[in-house]
C-alpha cells in the first residue's frame, strides 16, 4: 500500500494535496457549533450533485413533458420520490446551511483580514447558488415555475433602454417558453454546478491558506509553537479531530433531513409551494405569487420600493445591491476586534437589527402586502398605505444602514480586550 | 541566446501584439453563442400577428386573444363603461397616456381606435401578473368607490376601464395596447398597427 501511496506521490501531490487541504490542517481547537455549518454546507452540495445526476435520468427538458415526467419521476420510477424529495429539501437546506455559514461569518469576523478573498469567494458561492436555484425552480414547470420565472426575468427588463431586448435575449423568447425551459436546464445541470465547484475549490483553498478564524478571533499563527507538537499553542490537526466532530454535526443533519424527506417533504408549503402542483399555464395567472422562502427578503425588498420616474428599476437596484453589498463588507468593518466576544454593544445591536429584519423581511416576501392591512385613511403620510410595505420600507433601510453605518459604529464601538490563548 | 542580446521592447511588443489579437479572436469566436441565445426563426414565426373576428361580443363581454404568448383582451366596452373614464381623471397616474404605452392612434381618453373596443395586453406593468377583469361596480372587496376596471391579483394594482393604472398603486404605467388594426368592420388584426408597422 505504501510502495503504491509513493507511486502515485511521485507523479501526482495526492497526499500533499490531503495534507494541506484537509489532513495536517492546523485549525484553531475552539470552534464550536457553528462550525458545523461549512462542512455541512459540502455535503450538501455532493448531495444535490448526485441526487441532480439521477433526475436528469427521467427528467424531460420540454415544456409538453417536463411537468409530466417529473410526476412519472414521483409516481412511477423506483425511488424516484425519494431523489427528488432528497434533491427538493436539499434545495431548501443547502440554504438554511449557508445562512447560517454567512450568519457565523459576521459574528466572528470571519471576512476580516487576511481572508478576504475566502468571504469574497464565499459571497460569489451564494450569487451563483441563487442562479441555480432559480433555473433549478422553473425546471418542474408548475404554476409557480413559470410565473415566478415570469416576475424574475421581468426584473431585467426594466433595465433602461437595453431591458426589453434583455429579457428576450434571456428568454429566448417574447415569453417564458419551452425554448426558455430547454436553456434553463443547461444552466442547472451543467453551467452552474461547474462554476460552482469551481468556487467552492478557490474558497477552501483561500481558506486553507489563511488559516480559519474561530469564535474568539485570535489568530493561532501568529503565537509561539509548542516544542512537543510543533503547532501553535491552540492549534490541532483537522484530521481526526474535525473529522469526527463533523461527522458528529452530518449524523445530526441528516436526521433533520430524513424527517423532512419522509414526513413534511413540502413543509407546509415553503419547500414546495402548493401552486407548483398545477401544469404552468401561461394565461392563467396564481392569485399570490412568492418565490421560494430563501429570497423573500430580498422580494419584499423589491415590492417595497416604490416607482419613480415611471419605472420599477430601482426595487430590482435596491434588490441587487442588497446581496452585492455583502462583497464589501471586509472594508466596511473597521473595529480592532474580530469577534462578537469582544465587540461592543453597537455592534452587537446592530447585528441583531439586521438579523431581525432580514428575518421579517422574509415573511413578509412570502405574504401578500396586505396581510396587516392598511393604516386609516387619516392618518398623516402614512394614509391609507399598506402596514405591511411600510414596515418592509423600515426593515430594508435597517437591512442597508448595518453596512453603511458600518464603518462608524464599528470605529467608535467600546470592544474588549482579545486574549493572547482561545478560550475554549 | 544570452541575456544581454535579449531584446525586450520588442518581446513586449510581441507579446501585445499577440494578446490583443488572440482577445479579438476570443470576443469574435463568443459572439455566435451571445447570438445563439436571441430568439430562433421558429420562435419569431410564433410571434407573427393574430386575427379575431369581433363580430359576435356582448356589451361589456372580455374575450382572450394570445399574440407572442401574451394575453391579449379583447372588451367590447358599454356607453355606461365609456361614461366612468373622464370621471377618474383625478385618481389616475397618467390620465393623458403621455408615457408611449401605445401607438400614437390610440393616444385618446379611451386608448382604442373605435371607443367601444379597448384591446390591451393584460400583463400588468408592475411584474407581468394578468389582472383580473372587474367591471362590477362597487364590488365588497374594492369599496364602493371602484367604477370596473382591472384589478392585478399579485401585487394590488389597479387600472380603469381604459387600462390606465390608478395613483399610488406597485405598477409604474398604464397597460400596454398592442399595435392593431381593423381589417374589416368586424375583425382585428393584433400585431400590426393601423400605420402598417408590426411590433
Amino acid at each position: 500500500m505504501e510502495k503504491l501511496l509513493n507511486w502515485i506521490d511521485a507523479r501526482f501531490p495526492l497526499t500533499a494535496l490531503w495534507e494541506s487541504q484537509w489532513g495536517k490542517y492546523v485549525a484553531p481547537k475552539n470552534f464550536n457549533f457553528w462550525y458545523y455549518f461549512g462542512s455541512l454546507a459540502a455535503l450538501v452540495l455532493v448531495m444535490q450533485i448526485v441526487t441532480g445526476i439521477f433526475l436528469t435520468m427521467n427528467y424531460k427538458p420540454d415544456a409538453a413533458k417536463a411537468f409530466d415526467s417529473v410526476e412519472y419521476i414521483m409516481r412511477d420510477v423506483p425511488w424516484g420520490w425519494f431523489i427528488r424529495y432528497l434533491h427538493s429539501t436539499g434545495a431548501s437546506l443547502f440554504f438554511v446551511v449557508v445562512y447560517l455559514h454567512m450568519f457565523r461569518g459576521l459574528m466572528y469576523g470571519s471576512y476580516r483580514k487576511p481572508r478576504e478573498l475566502t468571504w469574497i469567494f464565499g459571497c460569489l458561492i451564494y450569487l451563483v447558488l441563487m442562479g441555480e436555484a432559480f433555473f433549478g425552480y422553473l425546471l418542474p414547470w408548475g404554476q409557480m415555475s413559470y410565473w415566478g420565472a415570469q416576475v424574475i426575468v421581468n426584473l431585467f427588463s426594466t433595465v433602461p433602454i437595453i431591458g426589453e431586448d434583455l429579457g428576450v435575449w434571456i428568454r429566448g423568447d417574447y415569453t417564458i417558453s419551452d425554448v426558455t425551459l430547454n436553456r434553463f436546464f443547461a444552466y442547472h445541470v451543467i453551467a452552474m454546478p461547474l462554476v460552482l465547484l469551481g468556487l467552492v475549490a478557490a474558497h477552501l483553498m483561500a481558506l486553507h491558506e489563511t488559516g480559519s478564524n474561530n469564535p474568539d478571533g485570535v489568530e493561532i499563527k501568529k503565537q509561539p509553537h509548542d516544542p512537543a507538537t510543533g503547532l501553535p499553542l491552540d492549534g490541532i490537526y483537522s484530521h481526526p479531530y474535525y473529522s469526527v466532530k463533523d461527522i458528529v454535526g452530518v449524523v445530526v443533519f441528516l436526521a433533520i433531513f430524513s424527517v423532512i424527506v419522509f414526513f413534511v417533504p413540502d413543509m407546509g408549503g415553503y419547500f414546495l409551494e402548493a401552486n407548483n402542483f398545477l401544469p404552468a399555464d401561461p394565461l392563467k395567472t396564481p392569485e399570490h405569487i412568492a418565490p421560494v422562502w430563501y429570497f423573500t427578503p430580498y422580494y419584499a425588498m423589491l415590492r417595497a420600493v416604490p416607482s419613480f420616474l415611471n419605472s420599477q428599476f430601482w426595487g430590482v437596484i435596491v434588490m441587487g445591491v442588497a446581496v452585492v453589498i455583502f462583497f464589501f463588507l471586509p472594508w466596511l468593518d473597521r473595529g480592532p476586534v474580530k469577534s462578537i466576544r469582544y465587540r461592543g454593544p453597537l455592534y452587537k445591536a446592530w447585528l441583531a437589527a439586521f438579523v431581525v429584519s432580514f428575518l421579517i423581511l422574509g415573511y413578509l416576501g412570502v405574504v401578500p402586502v396586505t396581510v396587516w392591512g392598511q393604516f386609516p385613511e387619516n392618518w398623516w403620510l402614512l394614509g391609507a398605505a399598506d402596514r405591511a410595505t411600510v414596515v418592509a420600507r423600515v426593515l430594508t433601510t435597517v437591512y442597508f444602514l448595518f453596512f453603511l453605518l458600518m464603518p462608524w459604529y464599528t470605529a467608535i464601538d467600546k470592544t474588549k480586550p482579545v486574549p493572547e490563548r482561545v478560550t475554549g | 541566446m544570452a541575456d544581454g542580446n535579449v531584446n525586450t521592447g520588442k518581446r513586449r511588443f510581441l507579446i501585445g501584439a499577440t494578446s490583443v489579437v488572440g482577445g479579438v479572436g476570443a470576443v469574435a469566436a463568443g459572439t455566435p453563442f451571445v447570438l445563439s441565445l436571441f430568439p430562433s426563426e421558429r420562435a419569431r414565426a410564433a410571434g407573427a400577428p393574430v386575427e379575431q373576428d369581433i363580430a359576435k361580443m356582448e356589451p361589456g363581454q372580455q374575450i382572450t386573444l394570445e399574440w407572442r404568448g401574451r394575453v391579449v383582451w379583447v372588451i367590447n366596452r358599454t356607453p355606461a363603461m365609456l361614461a366612468t373614464l373622464p370621471k377618474l381623471t383625478a385618481r389616475l397616474a397618467d390620465p393623458n397616456s403621455d408615457v408611449p404605452q401605445q401607438p400614437p392612434y390610440c393616444r385618446n381618453e379611451h386608448r382604442s381606435i373605435k371607443p367601444e373596443y379597448l384591446i390591451a395586453v393584460g400583463i400588468c406593468t408592475h411584474l407581468g401578473c394578468s389582472p383580473t377583469y372587474r367591471p362590477d361596480v362597487g364590488p365588497a372587496d374594492l369599496g364602493p368607490e371602484w367604477l370596473g376596471g382591472f384589478f392585478c391579483p399579485c401585487h394590488q394594482s389597479k387600472f380603469d376601464l381604459a387600462a390606465r393604472v390608478y395613483r399610488g398603486v406597485p405598477a409604474p404605467t398604464n397597460l400596454v395596447i398592442p399595435p392593431h388594426r381593423f381589417l374589416t368592420s368586424t375583425r382585428i388584426q393584433v400585431g400590426v398597427g393601423e400605420d402598417g408597422k408590426s411590433a
